[in-house]
């Protein structure tokens, strides 16, 4: 009998170091939850924007999370230095704003693509395949729900209900909503974007050309 | 007097409200239905193309934004007043109909039946809404003047009888509000069904200088849409209920929060509020009385656990939206420590009608432990989806049948999930149950916040309830032990089912620890996240059994236990629709110029099945996936 409960003890006890052990590497994780590289020259913009807000914004704990929002509104995400800089400013440790930013779903700590792709995952929409959707962006973008392409082209992310559930599955794209979709239609989605850069693209060195041809003359 | 004084200023509201309504309805009037589903709908372009043909033509008419009028199916929605006709609304109105309505109808005089859904005035020409079934069953009374009013016009309210119940509450003292609130059995529409009028009476008598109102527009059900629609369509109609709710408690101070998912509704409530303000009904010294109240908004970032009242102040109080025990409860200890009453959008809508109409009105519609309605969004397999408003005691099979219209494509009904992630699974056995609080309680599902989703025999009920519990075990806020690892492990065991790796003994497991986890978890997530398992695991055990023992999905949905199988007999030579709607090229043409799929390069996606032209229908759905290589076999 005693010697039961010794095994179960140690096991108890291995469990706990296990889990005290995976806490730490979560906590590590936390830095590593910033996926993408800030570009050059970004940090000055973050610092100066959030400035701009908590000065003109109540910094009191409570409110807390509509400056987390109204940060997020300005840049689109809450990156590394702007949630340290609301941090120092309220007085509280970083590590209790990131809690709130991981907490709530509509906080992001990855800058959103350019074409921010949603999909929705209503009850509606997943009956009728919206999870076959979600599959067919990642498998294209070659990204998982909740990331940024490298590029920052394209964001892919799950969403509960957007309330259109007579046109299921719907994928929002921007604030453009598109219905009834297929896995072929996702193709056709990505392929129009791209097309329409190359156009934009093409456009600006056009006009970069007719620019440098009015200098020389 | 300083009532009389409040009942004068009100009349004048009032007066000049019906004047400038009265003037506006002597020229034509279109209505657009610009609520958030509308505009998914595209009635943005709608619009423009009405009001650059109304100006191209010259024509006195104005067209006016409404809100949602609950005909989701039928988005985009218009209706257009026109003087000398009944006023007809018509659906699924794109640029082209827009054009020709204007052209034909605004023009010409020619009401273009064939494209009205339904007339909104007894006439001699077209039928109204109570020649419908729908329209037999459906009593609206917080959804009535949805879609009909203009939001972003405090007069349009004024004019349909608003803010007279608020008037009328500054005649009597706070008690007797209370009083006819418990007198008329309001029971709270966020879902555990509450009696409101306790919750008040609690709160007014507790003693303290300062108290809030919050009301509660969190709505995060995937599926439900009531309380946007209704903060879209009406804000008024909140707005007054939750001030007169603060006249009965004492409170200085209101709080609506919505998520902030929910744009549009976020900004008519603040355009609301700025107008009420401008009217005096709302700010220092309401309609002239000693009352003093002002509402603030407050956008939640998106916790679904956040719909509990005290995991709500806490996101309000800029801490993670986590439940706390209870009590106390939040009546007497809530936001800033301060008493808070909290209710939830259908609640507050009700109060108004409850003042101006009166106690014995409420309790003569529904049961007589549930009076009043229950507004349902319905979507899924069924014709008519929507939102609708019937009278508690309603059957299931009324509501299905009769205003949903039954389910389409000639499909075979399953089983209707009531309550979304909270709630249950209930067969056609069930169906003749009346909706009410207790029933639906006695059934194994809840009332919830009004989800109602219709499930058909393509369905599969053990991915539904992986479904919810999916959604469930993302949004729990890892509190309660039970609740954090609990439905972990219940999603792990459902996800094994669905992938045909099940085993028999996982559904007792699974029934044991769904009891436990709402034994063991302190607030509402945690208390009804088993229920869609529990109650699929009670109606449509078969089911679960064959997923488990023949490792075949009934419903043909469950991805890992399916294959797809080209009919060689039905495959034409002639044509590869089928090999272009491929996402991963898995379909290959044969030798002899028909068509078969790679299986190791198949993800399931159903494209080729839609692909296949009718007058083949050559793509079949096998499972379990065995089947496949069987039937390949048999080919040679």
């Amino acid at each position: 009998m005693l010697r039961r409960n010794i095994d179960v003890f140690e096991e108890c006890k291995n469990k706990a170091l296990l889990k005290f052990v995976i806490m730490l590497g979560e906590l590590n994780c936390v830095k590593e939850m910033f996926l993408l590289e800030l570009l050059e020259g970004e940090k000055e913009f973050i610092l100066e924007q959030v400035s701009e807000i908590l000065k003109n914004n109540r910094t009191e704990r409570e409110n807390l999370v509509p400056l987390l929002q109204k940060v997020q509104g300005v840049l689109g995400y809450l990156p590394e230095p702007a949630i340290e800089k609301i941090a120092k400013t309220i007085d509280i440790p970083a590590v209790d704003v990131f809690g709130l930013a991981t907490f709530y779903n509509q906080l992001r700590l990855n800058p959103p693509g350019k074409y921010q792709i949603k999909v929705c995952m209503g009850t509606a929409c997943h009956m009728i395949g919206g999870q076959i959707i979600l599959e067919s962006f990642e498998r294209r973008l070659d990204i998982v729900e909740g990331e940024t392409t490298p590029d920052r082209k394209y964001s892919l992310e799950r969403v509960a209900c957007v309330g259109c559930c007579a046109i299921a599955p719907v994928v929002v794209v921007n604030e453009f909503i598109e219905g009834s979709l297929t896995p072929t239609r996702v193709d056709g989605i990505l392929l129009q974007f791209d097309g329409d850069d190359q156009e934009e693209e093409a456009g600006e060195q056009e006009q970069e050309q007719e620019s440098e041809g009015g200098q020389d003359s | 007097m300083s009532s009389d004084k409040s009942a004068e200023k009100y009349l004048n509201l009032k007066t000049k409200a019906k004047e400038k309504m009265e003037s506006l309805n002597e020229k034509t009037v279109v209505m657009v239905g610009a609520a958030t589903c509308g505009k998914a709908a595209g009635v943005i372009d709608t619009r423009e193309a009405l009001k650059d043909e109304i100006e191209k033509k010259g024509i006195d008419a104005q067209v006016v934004e409404v809100g949602c009028m609950g005909f989701c199916y039928a988005e985009p929605i218009v209706v257009i007043s026109k003087p000398g006709f009944p006023s007809l609304c018509y659906g699924s109105v794109d640029e082209g109909l827009a054009v020709r309505l204007v052209e034909d109808y605004l023009v010409n005089d020619d009401p273009c039946f064939e494209y009205a859904l339904v007339a909104l005035e007894p006439n001699d020409y077209f039928p109204v809404f109570t020649d419908f079934p729908r329209g037999v069953y459906e009593k609206k009374i917080i959804l009535e003047q949805c879609g009909f009013i203009d939001p972003e016009d405090i007069d349009h309210y004024l004019a349909e009888d608003g803010y007279e119940a608020l008037a009328k509450t500054f005649e009597i003292q706070p008690e007797e509000v209370i009083e006819s609130i418990k007198e008329s059995k309001l029971r709270g529409r966020g879902g555990a069904g509450f009696p409101a009028g306790i919750k008040w009476d609690v709160c007014s008598k507790a003693q303290d200088d300062s108290k809030y109102v919050i009301c509660n527009a969190d709505e995060g059900d995937p599926g439900a849409f009531m309380d946007r629609s209704i903060l879209e369509s009406n804000p008024h109609q909140v707005i007054e209920g939750l001030i007169i709710s603060a006249y009965a408690v004492g409170a200085s101070k209101g709080y609506i929060y919505v998520r902030s998912e929910y744009p549009q509704a976020v900004r008519r409530v603040e355009t609301a509020l700025e107008q009420a303000r401008e009217k005096g009904l709302l700010g220092d010294s309401i309609l002239e009385t000693d009352f003093s109240f002002d509402i603030e908004i407050f956008e939640g970032s998106g916790a679904f656990v956040c719909g509990e009242e005290t995991a709500l102040i806490n996101s309000m109080e800029g801490i993670m939206g986590v439940p706390e025990h209870r009590p106390p409860f939040p009546a007497s200890y809530g936001f800033r420590g301060k008493p808070t009453l909290i209710n939830n959008v259908k609640t507050l809508s009700y109060v108004p009608h409850i003042i101006r109409k009166g106690v014995e009105w409420f309790k003569s519609i529904g049961t007589s432990d549930s009076p009043g309605t229950a507004v349902f969004a319905l979507v899924g397999k069924v014709e008519y989806t929507g939102l609708v408003e019937v009278p508690m005691g309603t059957s299931l099979r009324n509501l299905i049948y009769d205003v949903g219209g039954g389910v389409p494509d000639e499909k075979d009904f399953k089983a209707v999930q009531i309550g979304g992630p909270s709630g249950g699974c209930l067969p056609e056995s069930a169906l003749d149950i009346p909706i009410d609080f207790d029933s639906l309680h006695e059934a194994g599902a809840i009332m919830g916040s009004g989800g109602l989703v219709v499930l058909n025999e393509d369905d599969c009920m053990v991915e539904i309830a992986r479904y919810f519990l999916d959604f469930t075990q993302k949004e729990s806020c890892g509190k309660c032990t039970f609740c954090r690892l609990g439905t972990k492990h219940m999603l792990d065991m459902l996800g094994e089912i669905t992938r045909g790796e099940g085993e028999l003994n996982h559904l007792d497991t699974l029934r044991e620890l769904g009891e436990d986890i709402k034994k063991g978890s302190l607030c509402g997530l945690g208390k009804t996240a088993p229920n869609p398992v529990l109650t699929t695991l009670r109606y449509f055990k078969d089911e679960y059994e064959a997923h488990i023992k023949e490792k075949r999905c009934p419903a043909l949905m469950c991805m890992h236990l399916l294959g797809f199988y080209i009919i060689p007999e039905r495959c034409s030579k002639f044509c590869s629709a089928c090999v272009g709607s491929c996402p991963t090229e898995a379909i290959y043409t044969r030798d002899d110029q028909l068509k078969a799929i790679d299986q190791e390069k198949c993800v399931k996606c159903n494209s080729c099945l839609f692909a296949c032209p009718p007058e083949f229908y050559a793509v079949e759905k096998l499972s379990p996936a065995e089947l496949v290589e069987e039937r390949e076999r048999e080919q040679g």
